[in-house]
């Protein structure tokens, strides 16, 4: 680690903090990103086009959370150009109120506990069970939900995790929520199923071994997609999947070609001709199942319905990384012989169109109350206006995806988000930016606080000596 | 350079922020007797951050003349725990809190608080009472005016100030908010495994360059402990706590490390009645 160890002072405030590259100064306001003063909390800020004097209505969106968000943080934020340096977060939750309190005293701040992750695993391993506890150092942090396709999809952290159980639990929940959402690979396991190393944006590792290929489709779809392709080179084509598996004489995709029978036997629940469910039990061998030899699925030949001794036959996986070529000998006993190089090109082609296979981490959350009640005096005009795409919603400038519904709920690809973006409280709970954008005559419709709109001239003293932590846009044409 | 910021909260609540200072400021009384308290609240910070500051690079030090009267007091909160490693630093949020609070509290103001961070300063006319949520351990402390505390502080490795202990929390009620800053300081420091292989530590100045700590140890990582070890830990910071207490520097104190809580004095802790 090669850092340059020049200290700068911050002059945001008296106090004059001497910061190191990567350290932030005594508020946690502000830090050293490599040479330069920035603010660790985004202050981003949108130009009105239409005034030559540039009013913007401001929104500082440092800390959102469901119970309790800084009252004073009324500022839209648009674009944020924040690079948020070792997000530590500071004691702003000391003005939330707590049901039952008059005050609160804290080590942090935040308290943000409806949240959860998302993730997307591109793999067609078994990872375990539906609804199998998904487990961080041994702690459960959320489970496995459903299979999409190509992918298993986990569903981690939320309110029950974070703070319904032991604190080691809730502890655990939020380290790897915060790593996972902060692009870090975390170590999860699954109970009944597989060990995981999961990081966005990487391929996942099952069992210590890094995933490479999405299957191209199940073992049906593989064989309407390459049965032209093998037709006339190979006697017989089974495509072996978890899923469905699928043989091309029997498949309508062979029937058109003139596909003739084989006698082939498959041992599975037969759903249409040609496709088989459960020829196995999920698993790490091919295909996503528990077979490392797939003549295992494979019943007698029988030779009335046109099995014969020479008879060829091509055993793939739905990603083509799992292969055999087999020659049915005099007893119709299937004999593995060397692939022919006029198929080799057809299983290429499956491993070719199969996709890399990465791992998706998706934020979501829901921005309750009280936050609303920061932004304006009549919480539920934001909501609708959220919902009705006239405030538009970011997350560190990162478009969300926004539920439709009640309240605020939304979903965001961690990987849109500046490096580091998300922070945490002890409480435990998570701290992620959040900004509303809206022009500022439907601000102040919506009942928007319009004693603490500042001018750009203004911000741009307060905040502006740092520019790297704003950036200004435009309104879009034709807003107010 | 930015200057104070004095803001109402919505609910009424006066915010005054300047650098790393951070108050919530409440009263209560007539609402113009109320407004005169807050007004007199602002006029005190403004300025009260430059006072700090030119007397910073003595206030991290141990032991050395102090002119200020913030500065004095953290002095004074501070000096019981001598010749113990502490800094008149330990007791700034403390202090502010109570400085600010002083020059509010004024007639009609029957009860109020100034809550610097976590650090708290309460005043409390006769009969009155106030209830202080403790953050993460979902518990709450009420204070009467019939008690002798008049400052709560919470101190632990994951607050913005560095620990040279391992606590997740500990909240301190003393006779003064400066001396239950300073206190729980010290407090969350004793709560310690050294030489623990699941605690990560590093020198003070290499996570903040000009700390008061310099080059001391903090901890930045504190990794699944045994019911053995947190048993250890726990009793070095109580036994810390109730020699404190012993020598009137606190009224109680509470300290937290994973799943394991003790409290020390009379603490009236309760559960929420709400989940």
């Amino acid at each position: 680690m090669t850092r340059s160890p020049e200290k700068i002072r911050c002059d945001a405030c008296p106090v004059m903090c001497y910061i190191a590259p990567g350290q932030t100064g005594a508020c946690d306001r502000y830090a050293n990103d490599a040479g330069r003063i920035v603010r660790t909390d985004p202050v981003v800020m949108l130009s009105n086009a239409q005034a030559s004097g540039a009013r913007i209505v401001p929104f500082a969106a440092r800390d959102w959370d469901g119970d309790a968000m800084p009252a004073d943080t009324i500022v839209t934020g648009i674009g944020s150009g924040t690079t948020y340096p070792d997000y530590k977060p500071a004691p702003f939750i000391v003005s939330s109120k707590v049901a039952g309190a008059d005050m609160v005293t804290v080590v942090t701040e935040a308290i943000f506990s409806y949240c959860g992750v998302k993730v997307k695993i591109d793999t067609d391993r078994y990872l375990g069970p539906e609804g199998a506890i998904v487990r961080a150092d041994g702690e459960a942090i959320g489970h496995v939900t459903t299979a999409e396709y190509g992918s298993q999809m986990l569903s981690l952290g939320g309110v029950h995790h974070l703070t319904g159980g032991t604190k080691a639990e809730g502890r655990l929940t939020c380290a790897a929520m915060l790593a996972l959402c902060n692009g870090e690979a975390v170590a999860l396991t699954v109970d009944g199923g597989s060990a995981l190393v999961v990081q966005a944006g990487a391929a996942p590792i099952v069992d210590g071994m890094p995933a490479q290929r999405m299957r191209v489709g199940c073992g049906s779809a593989t064989i309407g997609m390459f049965a032209a392709q093998w037709f006339g080179l190979v006697d017989e084509v089974i495509v072996v999947d978890d899923h469905i598996t699928g043989v091309v004489s029997e498949h309508q995709a062979g029937k058109v070609l003139g596909w003739q029978p084989t006698g082939v036997k498959i041992k599975g629940h037969r759903s249409t001709p040609g496709r088989y469910f459960k020829v196995s039990e999920p698993g790490m061998g091919w295909g996503g199942t528990k077979l490392t030899d797939p003549r295992d699925i494979l019943g007698d030949w029988n030779p009335k319905k046109g099995a014969h001794a020479g008879l060829t036959v091509l055993m793939v996986s739905t990603t083509g990384e799992q292969f055999a070529y087999y020659v049915l000998d005099q007893a119709l006993i299937a004999q593995e012989q060397s692939l022919p190089d006029t198929l080799r090109s057809s299983v290429a082609m499956i491993d070719e169109n199969c996709e890399p296979s990465l791992c998706t981490v998706l934020f979501m959350g829901g921005a309750g109350g009280s936050l609303r009640a920061g932004v304006t005096s009549n919480p539920v005009r934001l909501t609708r206006s959220v919902q009705s795409g006239a405030t538009r919603l970011t997350s560190g400038g990162a478009d969300c995806y926004i539920w439709p519904g009640g309240g605020i709920t939304f979903m965001v690809d961690v990987l849109t988000l500046p490096k580091g973006a998300f922070g945490y409280v002890p409480t435990p709970a998570l701290v992620a930016p959040l900004e509303f954008t809206l022009a500022r005559g439907d601000y102040l419709a919506l009942g928007g606080h319009a004693g603490a709109i500042r001018s750009l001239d203004e911000v741009m003293q307060k905040g502006g000596e740092y520019p790297t932590a704003a950036r200004l846009q435009n309104w879009p044409e034709g807003d107010a | 350079m930015t200057g104070a910021m004095a803001n109402r909260l919505p609910d009424g609540r006066l915010h005054l922020q300047h650098g790393p200072i951070d108050l919530i400021c409440e009263a209560w009384g007539r609402a113009d007797l109320v407004e005169a308290g807050y007004a007199r609240a602002c006029r005190r910070f403004d300025g009260l951050l430059e006072e700090l500051v030119a007397e910073l690079p003595v206030l991290r030090s141990p032991n050395k003349a102090l002119f200020g009267p913030i500065a004095q007091n953290m002095g004074r909160a501070v000096a019981p725990f001598h010749p113990a490693f502490i800094t008149p630093m330990a007791a700034v949020a403390g202090a502010v809190a109570e400085t600010v609070l002083a020059t509010m509290v004024g007639p009609g103001i029957r009860r109020a608080y100034v809550n610097n961070g976590g650090d708290i300063a309460l005043h409390l006319a006769p009969g009155e009472s106030l209830t202080c949520a403790i953050a993460g351990a979902d518990a709450r402390i009420t204070v009467h005016s019939h008690d002798a505390a008049r400052g709560i502080a919470t101190s632990g490795w994951r607050g913005r100030s560095w620990s040279l202990g391992i606590a997740d929390e500990v909240s301190v009620l003393a006779k003064t908010a400066a001396m239950a800053d300073a206190a729980a300081t010290m407090i969350a420091n004793a709560v310690n495994l050294p030489g623990h292989p699941q605690i990560a530590r590093r020198p003070a100045h290499e996570m903040q360059a000009d700390s008061d700590l310099g080059a001391r140890l903090v901890t930045v990582g504190v990794g699944p402990l045994t019911a053995d070890d947190v048993t250890a830990a726990l009793s070095r910071g109580v036994a810390a706590a109730n020699a404190y207490r012993a020598a009137g520097l606190i009224v109680s104190a509470a300290v937290f490390l994973q799943n394991e809580c003790r409290i020390v004095g009379q603490l009236a802790l309760k559960e929420p009645a709400l989940a």
